[in-house]
């Protein structure tokens, strides 16, 4: 059965559990949130509340969750099939963990092409890595002959190129100096534009969510506590107590104010 | 004062090939005393080789040459592999940017804390867990009984970040390499461990060279920065000037910053001029 609303991703009661007995840790608490089609998520919250976990989860690498996950309108079997995964693509935290080793950038890229029978091989590869700002140079290349930015927009590549209709990103570009964030941030604004895709984001920077994202889920220990509007997060306007220091935090903290901000009278 | 910590005159490091040479590092030189030195610039520009270099842990494949490479005085191009293990060892301690990597997979995340501490310090192992515990705690991490029996992949990205940062501390080095240490942190976690890292560091005097793409951070938190664009230093400037930077390029990173408090549809996007590769010195081989 299909429901009837627009709902791209839905999850309802999302558990997570990690170990057994008396060392069960449960880091996903019954986590219920809907992401509408075409529109882009954020959440943030505190360092180990379970954000990378519900990415892992949705995506289909934890298979043993409790509750359920429906991806438009209908709920998924634990175990994805491919045809899920030429819709939803990931882009993880950690860059260095995500690229096999011993394969060249071009193969990372030619592998998801073929498994999800595209044609055009050498077109699209060399059009994606454009996209990302790396030449084509970069093509025969090792993971560890590239830098931490440069495996980074390798991963997002790869996620781009079988043209999905859903990104999962988990830091996305935390590991970007802040011109090549620009040109990726402009890129992903430029294709939810272009092409109708659905985000959902993990990032711990306030301006790079609110840039992207319209609505925010915020977590704590493993619950989504309140949702925020990007305004609502720039004006601080939270419900809960824990938001509010959490934002006030984050933004009260100089590091995460702009430098120019402090010398142009804005 | 004195002598710096580290002195580097004319660092180059090529990555040889058949067709052509990429030139990761060409040319640069600077000075690091007992100070925080805050290294940023664009992906790919040759900050997380630079560092590395100093350690002599660049690829096989890598050539260096400098006029001039030392650490407190030691000449580190004719340094023997074991000088550089003692020095890598005691003196010089790096965080890697790719912070899991450089834990051990199979191995308790408590058991390496300890190990690493027993190896620098004369103590029971009692006493070393008590110890790693506490730093465990002192990065603001939650539940360290629970960490300390965790595996690498099990922890969070954020908390594999903190676990290398208090294993850094043990040895008590001189000189703390640190490639993009925090990047995996909120502003709240990343404010208190930063915290005790600038307190560690001026209690013993420790010198700093941390590599970020964190503008506002690192203006906020080094005394002094170096900006690297396509191997080479277009900026060594006081971390205060940094908002005044004069070089186009970085005034360029400092504009293409999402901002909270005013928002745009479109980040701008520095362009980049040729003439930054040309820059002072005549530069062999410079635009591969
Ligand atoms: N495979 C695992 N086994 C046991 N515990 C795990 C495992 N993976 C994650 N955890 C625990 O689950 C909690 C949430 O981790 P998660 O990676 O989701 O955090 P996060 O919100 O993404 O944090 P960060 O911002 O630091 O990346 C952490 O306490 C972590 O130690
Ligand atoms: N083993 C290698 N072989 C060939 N080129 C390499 C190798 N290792 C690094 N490079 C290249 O050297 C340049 C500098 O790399 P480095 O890792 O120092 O960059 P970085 O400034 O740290 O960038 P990031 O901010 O993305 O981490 C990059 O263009 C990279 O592709
Ligand atoms: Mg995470
Ligand atoms: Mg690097």
């Amino acid at each position: 059965m299909k429901d009837s609303t627009d709902n791209l991703i839905e999850t309802r009661a999302l558990s997570v559990t990690f170990g057994e007995g008396a060392s069960a840790n449960r880091v996903v608490n019954e986590v219920s949130f809907h992401i509408v089609r075409g529109e882009a998520y954020g959440l943030i919250g505190e360092s180990g509340c379970g954000k990378s976990t519900i990415l892992q989860a949705l995506v289909g690498l934890n298979t043993a969750y409790d509750g359920a996950i429906l991806y438009d309108g209908q709920e998924v079997p634990h175990r994805r099939e491919k045809s899920f995964f030429r819709k939803v693509q990931m882009v993880f935290q950690d860059p260095y963990a995500s690229l096999h080793p011993r394969k060249i950038v071009h193969q990372v890229l030619l592998e998801p092409l073929r498994i999800h029978g595209f044609d055009q091989h050498e077109e699209r590869i060399s059009a994606v890595l454009d996209a990302v700002g790396l030449g084509r140079d970069f093509r025969y290349r090792y993971p560890h002959e590239l830098s931490g930015g440069q495996r980074q927009r390798v991963a997002i590549a790869r996620a781009l190129i079988i043209e999905p209709e859903t990104l999962l990103l988990d830091e996305p570009t935390s590991a970007l100096d802040v011109s090549v964030q620009a040109e990726i941030l402009n890129l992903l604004k430029k294709l939810r534009r272009e092409r109708k895709l659905t985000y959902l984001m993990v990032t711990h920077d306030l301006a790079v969510v609110t840039h992207i994202c319209g609505r925010v889920g915020m977590m704590n220990q493993g619950e989504i506590i309140e949702e925020l509007s990007a305004d609502e997060i720039r004006d601080l306007r939270a419900v809960k107590d824990y938001t509010r220091v959490f934002l006030a935090a984050s933004i009260g903290s100089r590091a995460s104010r702009s430098i120019s901000q402090e010398v142009l009278p804005l | 004062m004195d002598r710096p910590l580290i002195a580097i005159e004319d660092l180059r490091i090529r990555f040889p090939g058949a067709h052509r040479s990429n030139d990761a590092v060409r040319g640069i030189s600077f000075t690091i005393g007992r100070e925080k030195v805050g290294i940023v610039g664009e992906s790919g520009s040759g900050k997380s080789l630079t560092g590395r270099a100093i350690l002599k842990l660049t690829p096989n494949s890598a050539r260096i040459t400098a006029r001039r490479m030392e650490f407190d005085g030691i000449d580190l191009l004719s340094a023997s592999e074991r000088q550089m293990r003692s020095i890598r060892g005691n003196r010089i301690s790096m965080i890697l940017q790719d912070p899991k990597f450089s834990l051990n997979p199979l191995m308790r995340v408590g058991n390496q804390i300890i190990e690493a501490y027993r190896l620098h310090h004369r103590v029971d192992v009692g006493e070393a867990k008590r110890r790693a515990l506490a730093m465990l705690e002192a990065v603001h991490i939650r539940e360290p009984e629970r960490v300390f029996r965790q595996f690498p992949h099990e922890v969070s990205g954020g908390m594999g970040q903190r676990i290398m940062i208090a294993m850094m501390l043990i040895p008590e080095p001189d000189l703390i390499i640190a490639d993009e240490p925090t990047s995996a942190l909120d502003v709240t976690v990343r404010r208190q461990v930063l915290s005790i890292l600038d307190e560690l560091l001026t209690r013993r005097g420790t010198g700093l060279m941390f590599i970020s793409h964190d503008l506002n951070l690192v203006a906020d938190f080094c005394d002094r920065v170096l900006v690297m664009y396509a191997g080479r230093i277009m900026e060594d400037i006081p971390a205060r000037d940094l908002h005044k930077a004069q070089h186009p390029y970085t005034r360029a990173l400092l504009d293409s910053l999402p901002r909270l408090d005013h928002p745009v549809d479109e980040l701008k996007i520095p362009s980049r001029d040729p003439a930054w590769l040309l820059e002072d010195t005549a530069d062999e081989g410079a635009v591969a």
